[in-house]
Order: structure tokens, then C-alpha cells, then sequence
């Protein structure tokens, strides 16, 4: 805040223009909808059975007490000439009004168990997938496939947050690759964390769960109906924990199968293209769609960082300094802070090329590039 | 507060206040500590709501307009902090110290030097923890409820000064609490049996207990990590062994008997107030004792629903879920104890009885959430959405913070002699009971629509609730401005209160002159 002090004033300052403007117009941004979605999975409708179980009985329960309470309020008042009645205690009341309560939790407790033991049945899977939090992104492990990818807000969303969102279809509801399962398959979800805590989120599913590191916690759905469906991280998660959705994408049997096959050769040929010497000017391009997806949530667009937690690279030492140390960083991270081990998650190309706009972005000029061969060889 | 009222005491007691800033640094009396806790309460109040503008400011659009997302987190960080340890618990023990030995007709609190200590380390917790903002590393922002290893690896370095800050903290509410039992278990007036005390008597006896087993283990747990930070210890540190699940138990075994020492005085407060407004007796006296108690017991053993999404058995699971659902049978025994005074009573409508009733009512409304969230399987989808804010925030904004206006309504004229402006009151009332619904309600609409806790931007769907939201906050937030100018009004002058302020007053604190004297009961009243 304080380092923007003037920016901050002039956003202050528009919204109190803002403001009155707002009000007066009709508010027809967005949809005005009120209630849990009973969502595509036998638990999630299992859950909204429950949830609206138990509104109606909290609203015969509010409306019973406010209506007691309005009626005294209206008829009982000393201005109307009321007398006070002494009476207290009644130990028939008493009672009742311990009883029925009780009652009423035991009826409620029973579809609420049995939808607990239908959620935590994880047994009889078809396929099984690793979900793995990162800050502040999600890995998926195709555990029967070799297939494994990273899922990143998308460009979209990112580049309109401090713009002018209103524009942006499924703002903030969209990432860089969607999770891909089949329908009508009943799917095993394992999930974990690698740094903090998250918690993966579909609503439509009817369940979140949370990714701890050090723990391998289950979860299943089966979604019969293709289609896309949406969700956020729920679990604070450091500074970008508003901006790492969760997507899925519901494909029928043969869809899916076909879609495994075209990620795996794309995985195949993004290997195999580090086979050759690569231009600066292909290393800065591919360089900055990698930055602006791995590297600017902490470091930011201008290079500049958040200090002191996220040092900038625009002249900072590690990106000034000798090319192996910088790669050296990016490969195998800092451990005890905030920077990630990249080695794992982006291939030989990818990692040269970021190293390589890194070095040359932001007035750092270097003139040095890394190919993806001196990544390999860094292995 | 109650400076000329002393004169004439003071000549009987040869030592009345001392004079200058003397009177406030080495304070013994209990009214003086009082004052200084509600008043420091107060000006916590409007630094926690202060940062509760700036998150409404930045939530007013979608997009990130005002702040960065670290400052939008460390926002919602201290909001958190500072409204529950330096607003609401505080401001509980001020009334602690007015009340109790007024009400149970002792001259003071049992141990007057210790409850000095108590005061001080507040404030001093306070601005460790506030001054945190002017730090390399800047305020904490990992949530109210700091889980690691956000709180402990990810953390920058200035969480020591917060762990630091909390640790004194605890140690000032245990001292507190300690008084709070040794002052009602010894220094009751004679006839004045257990079953004969103030329910607000009652709920602090019960919220003391509470704190004395509970502020312990959130020392253990802040200083668990003071050593994961400093000393290479890995209790929450999976890679070394930890376990990061074990710091929400730990967290939540302290938790959750917390969010009742926030409630169960405001329980007492509205348990004084509606039969004085209603003329009439409240109608289940021991029934109420009794269900406070059970509150508080079923308090300890509940603390898993907190955690229905971390992966615990279901055998965990489903006993979480029963022992929660029990907690809504002494509530609703409350609730209808409530309803049952007002029945059939003669009702006047003075601020403390509309802040009471709708108290009543807005209570009720978080109550009858929590019991949905109680149900697991439908916790499943609300946990961590703006759901749980509004259910939270309905138990502690109409709930405790109006049961803390409602109580300075009912006892100011007592404290200072003045009644206060009743007009203004009953605008502050209503512009309060308005707007904190504008703020609250939609809440519960973005959450089950699917909108997360904590974060600083948000889907375009929610945009418009947000909008709403935001204005019932900042309507809110001003209309308290107009409480403190109220409370400074009465204080400077105004109709003078008689000794029993109001006319179903009942009670040791109401046969005291108003204002109450620098020293009262030093003889004991006599209790039939």
C-alpha cells in the first residue's frame, strides 16, 4: 500500500464517484442466485436434500419463535396497558421444549450419516487421480496414465484482475488445462498438498476436500452428465489463494480416451523439442508465456516482487549473477521460503527459456541464454 | 466516569481516585479498570472495523482496485485478531469488572493489583501485535485462525511478535479470569447463595472456567510454533515428521470454548435485561444456569466440526456431528426462555430492550445456521464460503456486540449518572439492526452460491450481493460513530438517573446511588 501511496488515493478517489453512480444504476452485472446447487453427483443431490431438509425446519423453527416473540411485542407492551403475568417455570414446558429439539436432531441425524458413510466410500474406483496443491496451482497425476500436468488461472483472468474484469468469460473460474474425466466413471481423487494447506472444490460434486502436506486424503465422484464445471481453492493459501480455480471437464468414454492420447504426444513432442538449439529471440517468447503463468503471482509483470517475502528479479543478484546459480535456484528452489522447486514441474525447454527471459527482461540485459540442453546436463 | 460522585464518598474513605494520570496507570478499583478496558475495547472496535472498511472497500468490484492481495489478507488477518482479542473479549472483561462486584455486593475484586496486571498487559499485546504493520515483513496474514505451515515456514519473520502478542494476551485473560472465580466464589454478599446470583454473574463464573482451560492451550499451540520457527522443532512440519493437522486440533480444542466466552456473557446481559423491560421474572432461572453449563461442557468435545473437510474418519466424522447437533438443545432451551419472559409481559421499548430483542432474534438466525452446518454432509459444501462469515458473523455482530451496546445502555446511567439521549439511542439502534442485516444477510445468498472465504476479487456472478454487502458495511461502521458520540454526551451531562434507572430494575447494583460511588458495599448488603 505504501509503496503505491498516489495510485491509492486516485483509486479512493474514484470510488466515491463510483459509488453513487453504482447505486443508481440497475445492477444487471450478474445473476442474482440465492441457494446451493443441487449440483451432477448422487451426493450432491444427497446434500442438497439435506440442506433443504433442514432450511424448512429452521424456518418453521424461526417462524414459531419470531412469531411468539412479534406477538408479545405487539400485544404485551405497557403502553397498551399489558400487566406483567408472574408466572416462571413451568417444568412441562421445560421438557418439552428439551425433547422435541432432541427429537427433531435425532430424525435429522439419520439421512445425514447415511450420506456421510455414502461420501466416505472410496472403495471400487475405475481410475484414480493424485491432486496436488501448490501455491498457487494444481497438479494432476493421471495415476493409470503417464500423464501429469499443472493447472494455472488463465491468462485471461490474470492479465484483467487489475484492469477491468466485467469482460472476462468465467473470470476467475478458468484455468490453463482443465482436469479431464470421463463420465459415468466412478473417480478416485487423492489429494495432497506440497507446501500449505488448499482444499479442492467443485460444488457441483457435493464436497470439498482439503490437500495437506504429509497427507494422501480421499475423495470420489461420479458425474454422469458431460459438461464443465467450475470451483475455487478454499483454504487460505498465501497471497494468490483467491486465484487458483479448479476446472473440470466431463467427457463421455471415447472423447476421454482420445484426449489422454493427444496429451501424452503433446508431452511427448514439448520433450522432444529440446533436442534442438534454440534462437534468444524463441527462448524470450516462450519465456515470458512461462513466466507470466509459473513465476508472476510472486514475482509480479514488472519483475519487481513483493519484498521482502518475494525479492524482485529486475536487477536482483540471482538474476544479475552467474548463469548456473540462476538456473541452479530455478531448478531446486530455496528451501524454507516461498520459492518453489521448478525442476519437476516445467520440462528442459520451459526451464531455459524462463531462466533466459529472466535474465534478459526487465532492463536486466544480460545477453546470456541457457539452452535446454544445459538444463538436461543440470538434471 | 464516576469522578464527582466521589467527593462525597471520599470523605468517609480517606483515600478516594487519585488525581491525575496517577488514577488510570496504577488504577485498583474495579470501575477504574472497567473504564479502561471498555474504553480501550472501544477504540479496538473501530481499529478492527477500520480494517473491516478497507476489505468491504476492496470487495465493493470485482477486480483488485485497492489493494494488493497480501494487504487484502493481512487485512482480514487483524480484523479477526483484533475484534475477538482486543474488542469482544476485552470489552466483556470491563463489564467483569463493573458488574460483578457491584452485582454480587462486594467492595472490589478480590485481588485488585492483579487485575492492574491483567489491564496493562492488554493494551501492551496489543501494539506488539498492531506494530507488527510497521515491520520489515509487515502484519500477519495467514487468517485469524493462522493454520500452519502458513503460519509457521510460510510466515514472515514479524509472527513472532504476534506469538509474542498472544502469549501475553492469554496470560492477562487467565489473570482476569482468575479473579472473575475468586471474587464470585468468596466475595458474595451473605444470603447470596449460587442459585441466587444475576445470570450475568453465572455466565462469567462459567466463560472464566472456560478461559482458565482453554487460554493454556492456545499458549501451547502459539508456542509450538514459536519453536517449529526458531528452534528447528517440526511439530507441524510434515517434512520433518509434524503433523499440520494436529495444529487445527489443538487450534479448535482452544477455538471453540473461545467463541463461547465471547457469547455466554451476552447471554447473561440479555438475561438481566428483558425481564427488567418486560416487568416480569425470567421464566426458567435454574434452567438457564443449567443450560449455560451444558453449553459450556459440550463446548470441549466439538471441536472436529471445524474439520469435516480434513480428511478425518468417519467414525470421527459421525461423532463430531452428534456431539455438535447436542449443543442446539441448550441454546434453543435459551432461546425459548427468552420468548417465555417477554410472553405476557408489560413491555417498554428503551435502546437496551431493542438491542435485547433483536439480539433475540439475529441470534437465533446464526444459531438456527449453525445447526445446518452442524449436519457434515451439508458442511461438506458450506465450510470455507461466505456461509460460515455470515453465520459467524450473525453470532458475534447482533449477537455479542449487541448484547455489549444493549448492556451500556442498561448500565451507563449507573456508571456515570446520566441517562443517556434515548432518542439518539433508538436511531443508533435502528440504523444498526438495518444495516448490520444489509451487511450480513446476502452473505449467506454469495456463500451458498459458491463464493470462498478470504479472497480479496471474485467471480462476476457474485458481484452484485457484493456491492450490497459492502454498503450495509460501511452504513454499519458509521452509525457506531454515533454510539460513541452518545456515551461521551451522557457522560458530560444529561437528566440525572435515579438509583433505579429503570422501573423493573432488580438487583444489588440498582439500591447503589447513581452515579455508583468510587467505593460500594463496603459493608456487604444483606440478601434475603
Amino acid at each position: 500500500m505504501s509503496a503505491n501511496g498516489n495510485g491509492m488515493a486516485q483509486r479512493l478517489a474514484w470510488l466515491g464517484i463510483l459509488v453513487p453512480a453504482l447505486c443508481v444504476s440497475p445492477m444487471a452485472m450478474a445473476e442474482w442466485e440465492l441457494n446451493l446447487r443441487e449440483g451432477v453427483t448422487d451426493i450432491s443431490r444427497t446434500v442438497f436434500d439435506i440442506h433443504m431438509t433442514l432450511f424448512w425446519i429452521c424456518v418453521v423453527i424461526g417462524v414459531g419463535v419470531f412469531g411468539v416473540m412479534l406477538y408479545s411485542i405487539i400485544n404485551h407492551r405497557k403502553s397498551k396497558g399489558a400487566v406483567a403475568a408472574q408466572f416462571h417455570e413451568s417444568t412441562v414446558i421445560e421438557i418439552l421444549w428439551t425433547v422435541i429439539p432432541t427429537l427433531i436432531l435425532v430424525v435429522m441425524a439419520v439421512p445425514a450419516t447415511l450420506a456421510f458413510i455414502k461420501l466416505e466410500d472410496n472403495s471400487a474406483s475405475d481410475m484414480s487421480i493424485q491432486v496436488i496443491g501448490y501455491q498457487w496451482k494444481w497438479q494432476y497425476k493421471y495415476l493409470d496414465e503417464e500423464l501429469d500436468f499443472f493447472s494455472n488461472l488463465d491468462a485471461a483472468s490474470r492479465e484483467q484482475i487489475k484492469a477491468d474484469p466485467t469482460g472476462v468469460e468465467n473470470y476467475l473460474l478458468e484455468v490453463d488445462n482443465r482436469l479431464v474425466i470421463p463420465a459415468g466413471k466412478k473417480v478416485r481423487f487423492l489429494i495432497s498438498a506440497n507446501d500449505v494447506i488448499h482444499s479442492w472444490w467443485v460444488p457441483d460434486f457435493g464436497w470439498k476436500q482439503d490437500a495437506i502436506p504429509g497427507f494422501i486424503n480421499e475423495a470420489w465422484t461420479r458425474v454422469d452428465e458431460p459438461g464443465i464445471y467450475r470451483g475455487q481453492c478454499t483454504e487460505l493459501c498465501g497471497i494468490d489463494h483467491g486465484f487458483m480455480p479448479i476446472v473440470v471437464e466431463v467427457k463421455p468414454q471415447a472423447e476421454y480416451e482420445a484426449w489422454v492420447a493427444e496429451q501424452k504426444s503433446a508431452l511427448a513432442a514439448a520433450a522432444a523439442s529440446g533436442d534442438r538449439e534454440w534462437a534468444m529471440d524463441e527462448l524470450m517468447e516462450k519465456g515470458e508465456e512461462v513466466y507470466m503463468r509459473a513465476c508472476v503471482a510472486c514475482h509480479q509483470a514488472n519483475g519487481q516482487g513483493i519484498p521482502p517475502a518475494f525479492p524482485p528479479i529486475a536487477g536482483g543478484p540471482i538474476a544479475t549473477g552467474p548463469v548456473e546459480g540462476h538456473l541452479d535456484q530455478a531448478m531446486n528452489g530455496v528451501p524454507g521460503t516461498a520459492m518453489q522447486a521448478f525442476a519437476a514441474q516445467l520440462n528442459d525447454v520451459e526451464l531455459a527459456a524462463v531462466v533466459t527471459y529472466q535474465r534478459n527482461a526487465f532492463g536486466n540485459d544480460m545477453g546470456d541464454l541457457v539452452q535446454p540442453a544445459d538444463v538436461k546436463a543440470a538434471r | 466516569m464516576s469522578t464527582t460522585a466521589t467527593a462525597v464518598e471520599g470523605e468517609h474513605h480517606h483515600h478516594g481516585p487519585a488525581k491525575g494520570l496517577g488514577r488510570w496507570l496504577f488504577a485498583t478499583n474495579h470501575k477504574d479498570i472497567g473504564t479502561m478496558y471498555l474504553w480501550t475495547a472501544l477504540a479496538m472496535f473501530f481499529l478492527g472495523g477500520a480494517f473491516a472498511m478497507v476489505i468491504r472497500m476492496e470487495l465493493f468490484q470485482p477486480g483488485l482496485q485497492l489493494l494488493e492481495p497480501e494487504w487484502f489478507n493481512r487485512m482480514f488477518t487483524m480484523h479477526g485478531l483484533v475484534m475477538v482479542f482486543g474488542a469482544i473479549m476485552p470489552a466483556w472483561v470491563g463489564f467483569a469488572n463493573w458488574q460483578i462486584p457491584l452485582m454480587v455486593g462486594a467492595p472490589d475484586m478480590a485481588m485488585p493489583r492483579m487485575n492492574l496486571l491483567s489491564y496493562w498487559l492488554f493494551p501492551v499485546a496489543m501494539l506488539v501485535l498492531v506494530s507488527t504493520f510497521f515491520m520489515d515483513g509487515n502484519a500477519p496474514a495467514f487468517g485469524w485462525t493462522f493454520y500452519a505451515p502458513l503460519s509457521t515456514t510460510f510466515a514472515p519473520d514479524t509472527t513472532d511478535f504476534f506469538i509474542f502478542g498472544v502469549h501475553l494476551l492469554g496470560v492477562s485473560s487467565i489473570m482476569g479470569a482468575i479473579n472473575v472465580i475468586a471474587t464470585i466464589v468468596n466475595l458474595r454478599a451473605p444470603g447470596m447463595t449460587l442459585m441466587k446470583m444475576p445470570l450475568f454473574v453465572w455466565t462469567w463464573l462459567i466463560t472464566a472456567f472456560l478461559l482458565i482451560a482453554v487460554m493454556p492451550v492456545l499458549a501451547g499451540v502459539v508456542t509450538m510454533m514459536l519453536t517449529d520457527r526458531n528452534f528447528g522443532t517440526a511439530f507441524f512440519e510434515a517434512s520433518g515428521g509434524g503433523d499440520p493437522l494436529m495444529f487445527q486440533h489443538i487450534f479448535w480444542f482452544f477455538g471453540h470454548p473461545e467463541v463461547y466466552i465471547m457469547i455466554l456473557p451476552a447471554f447473561g446481559v440479555v438475561s438481566q435485561i428483558l425481564p427488567t423491560f418486560a416487568r416480569k421474572p425470567l421464566f426458567g432461572y435454574a434452567s438457564m444456569v443449567y443450560a449455560t453449563g451444558a453449553i459450556a461442557f459440550l463446548s470441549f468435545i466439538v471441536w472436529g466440526h471445524h474439520m469435516f473437510a480434513t480428511g478425518m474418519p468417519l467414525a470421527g466424522e459421525l461423532y463430531f456431528m452428534y456431539a455438535t447437533m447436542l449443543i442446539a438443545v441448550p441454546t434453543g432451551v435459551k432461546i425459548f426462555n427468552w420468548m417465555a419472559t417477554m410472553w405476557r409481559g408489560s413491555m417498554t421499548f428503551e435502546t437496551p430492550m431493542l438491542f435485547s430483542i433483536a439480539f433475540v432474534f439475529l441470534f437465533t438466525i446464526g444459531g438456527l445456521t449453525g445447526l445446518m452446518m452442524a449436519m457434515g454432509p451439508a458442511d461438506m459444501q458450506y465450510h470455507s464460503t461466505y456461509f460460515i462469515v455470515a453465520h459467524f458473523h450473525y453470532v458475534l455482530v447482533p449477537g455479542a456486540v449487541f448484547a455489549l451496546m444493549a448492556g451500556v445502555y442498561y448500565w451507563l446511567p449507573k456508571w456515570c449518572g446520566n441517562m443517556y439521549d434515548e432518542r439518539l439511542g433508538k436511531i443508533h439502534f435502528w440504523l444498526s439492526a438495518i444495516s448490520v442485516n444489509v451487511l450480513f444477510f446476502p452473505q449467506h445468498f454469495v456463500g451458498l452460491a459458491g463464493m470462498p472465504r478470504r479472497v480479496p476479487d471474485y467471480p462476476l456472478q457474485f458481484a452484485d450481493f457484493n456491492m450490497i454487502i459492502s454498503i450495509g458495511g460501511f452504513a454499519y461502521g458509521l452509525s457506531q460513530l454515533l454510539f460513541v458520540y452518545i456515551v461521551i454526551k451522557a457522560i458530560r451531562g444529561g437528566q440525572p438517573a435515579t438509583d433505579q434507572v429503570w422501573e423493573g430494575a432488580q438487583g444489588l447494583e440498582w439500591e447503589l446511588p447513581s452515579p455508583a460511588p468510587f467505593h460500594t458495599h463496603t459493608t456487604p448488603p444483606k440478601v434475603d
